[in-house]
């Protein structure tokens, strides 16, 4: 059956047009924000009325909003519509301070779906296709945000879900699943245990497509991946708090991700200064929502740090493409797809009585696979007893563990061993091979 | 009725071991009989030592992790089976024995151990009659 290459006319909108389009739908945006007790007193706050905003350069008059005011109005102070007419929300993991509550509307999820759907389909995902998300579903958006997307194009979607890696691989084999979303370090362990297994990925299954994201990963990386099972893997960009995945992805060129700018306004600026980035320069990204309903959000900072590429790209789309994230503006790691907070890892470690104050946390990669692993300096206790000793560690892992939902690797180190520099200690070591 | 035992922590590092006991070297203080046991990231050096407060001073202020433990010590004939009969009386008591290491030391056997209930140990020692070694007493046999 032959298909149209495009999935959303909106695709193929020119840049005069992509632009019309947002500034039609930022008026309309701003206009709704009154109706959110939090938009409307910061406007009132600095005199500005949403007749202020003529052109898109007039964006520029509004503040920004950052995760602390998501936090500071926990749970629902931000929606900008009753809640009675939300019908879903997700939610941050993070038990550090407040979480962060995104709502929506049925609109929002129809939208959701179709942005995830306008991603897949981009990348050759045809209702023939058989659908696996090896995503964690719950409240992290990978789960369920992928799989209205892949069932809006029509695939066969498989909601496996993350983890068991034996059931996915026998799911890949008895189903003939074709497409797979999975964070990269877990397709790099789905190869492994095909490997032990003797299951040749080209011989003995279908799959043809992986869609990667949520974890920072480098091209060698993406290239190891594909080499290894025989796939096209294709990068995507989403964040809980724009919905989720959907965002921005990558076309058939392999080279940058579209951002839907039907869907939002991008922005890259200097994070100290705040001020818009020369073009193509690097910069912390910044997007307002154009076409959510529930709870729309204006000049988020993201805290993501990328680039727009230069140029246009061949496959004959204008939305412009962000370059790989180049890391974060704030101290927040991702590991495996979690976001996690070092002061989240020290606020745990300071309840244990038999470590001192100093910890180290290292993130490398361990054959193919990213860790965490978090030195602890003791005190001068139980040195003497191995039961006690062991059972400490297992404990500070099974603590750390409900806190930041993957499982660290805790070595007991002596007191003032660990490396200070200037008085102050380095939290945080990253080994990775990504960017 | 115990001796004391130097416990350091050692981080699975080369040199970190080779600190502590050029440590003790410096100070002349005489190793008696160490054991290590490890694990993938640390291990428990284990020293009986000629002046083990001093030797735990000195290691303490140099910023080595270190406790002064008490462990009990006793003394065997050096002949088969001393230890086999020492060890059956506190099995049949029902005291665990944490861990335990021997050397030999002037022609006689000394058996260092700790046991998960020092108090019921040392009685077993007394009703026994186990021959104990005190801490005087094992400078002395160097």
């Amino acid at each position: 059956m032959s298909y149209s290459k495009f999935y959303n006319p909106e695709e193929c909108l020119s840049r005069s047009e992509i632009e019309a389009l947002q500034l039609e739908r930022l008026q309309a945006t701003v206009k709704h924000c009154m109706n959110s007790p939090f938009y409307k007193e910061r406007f009132r706050s600095i005199g500005l009325s949403p007749s202020d905003i003529r052109t898109l350069d007039d964006l520029r008059k509004i503040p920004f909003t950052t995760k602390q005011d998501l936090r500071d109005t926990y749970p629902f102070g931000i929606a900008s519509v009753p809640l009675e007419k939300c019908v879903r929300l997700h939610s941050s993991s993070g038990t550090t301070g407040n979480p962060t509550v995104i709502l929506h509307t049925q609109k929002d999820l129809d939208q959701w779906a179709n942005a995830v759907a306008r991603c897949l389909w981009m990348v050759g995902c045809r209702p023939e296709d058989v659908f696996q998300n090896s995503s964690g579903y719950g409240m992290f958006t990978g789960g369920l945000g992928f799989q209205y997307g892949a069932e809006k194009v029509g695939m066969l979607t498989v909601p496996a879900a993350a983890g068991n890696t034996l059931r996915q691989i026998k799911f890949f084999t008895d189903f003939g699943t074709t497409v797979v979303h999975a964070i990269p370090s877990y397709a790099a362990r789905i190869y492994e245990v095909m490997c032990e297994k003797g299951i040749d990925p080209r011989r003995d299954t279908k799959l043809r497509t992986l869609v990667i994201g949520a974890e920072p990963h480098s091209e060698d990386t993406r290239k190891r991946i594909e080499n290894m099972l025989g796939v096209k893997a294709y990068n995507s960009f989403g964040m809980s708090e724009m919905c989720g995945p959907g965002v921005a992805f990558e076309c058939l060129e392999q080279n940058g991700m579209h951002i839907w700018e039907d869907y939002y306004i991008v922005e890259i600026v200097d994070p100290d200064t705040l001020e818009p980035v020369p073009e193509g320069e690097v910069g912390e990204l910044v997007l307002t929502t154009i076409n959510r309903e529930a709870m729309p959000l204006l000049r988020y900072r993201t805290r993501d740090l990328t680039r727009i590429l230069p140029g246009e790209c061949p496959c004959g789309r204008h939305h412009r493409r962000l370059d790989r994230m180049k890391g974060r503006s704030d101290d927040m790691i991702i590991l495996k797809g979690v976001n996690i907070f070092p002061i989240q890892i020290e606020t745990i470690l300071m309840q244990f009585q038999e470590l001192a104050s100093d910890y180290l946390i290292t993130l490398d990669t361990q054959e193919d696979n990213d860790v965490m692993i978090v030195d602890v300096e003791m005190k001068d206790l139980h040195i003497d007893d191995y039961t006690k000793l062991q059972a400490l560690s297992r404990e500070i892992t099974r603590q750390l563990r409900d806190e930041i939902l993957v499982t660290p690797k805790v070595r007991l180190v002596p007191k003032n061993s660990l490396p200070k520099s200037e008085g102050k200690a380095v939290r945080v070591k990253d080994l990775r091979k990504k960017y | 009725m115990t001796v004391h035992q130097l416990s350091v922590f050692i981080e699975n590092k080369s040199g970190t071991l080779v600190k502590v006991l050029k440590l003790l070297k410096q100070e002349d203080i005489q190793l008696i009989a160490s054991t290590i046991a490890d694990t993938a990231d640390y291990g428990i050096c284990r020293i009986i030592c000629s002046e083990p407060e001093r030797a735990y001073t000195v290691l303490k202020e140099a910023g080595v992790a270190v406790s002064l433990c008490e462990v009990f010590a006793v003394e065997l004939d050096d002949r088969p089976g001393k230890a086999a009969d020492a060890i059956e009386i506190f099995a049949g008591e029902g005291i665990s024995i944490a861990y335990l290491y021997s050397f030999l030391l002037n022609g006689k056997g000394v058996l260092i151990f700790r046991t998960d209930n020092s108090e019921k140990a040392a009685e077993i020692i007394s009703a026994n009659d186990l021959k104990i070694i005190r801490e005087k007493d094992l400078s002395k046999l160097l």
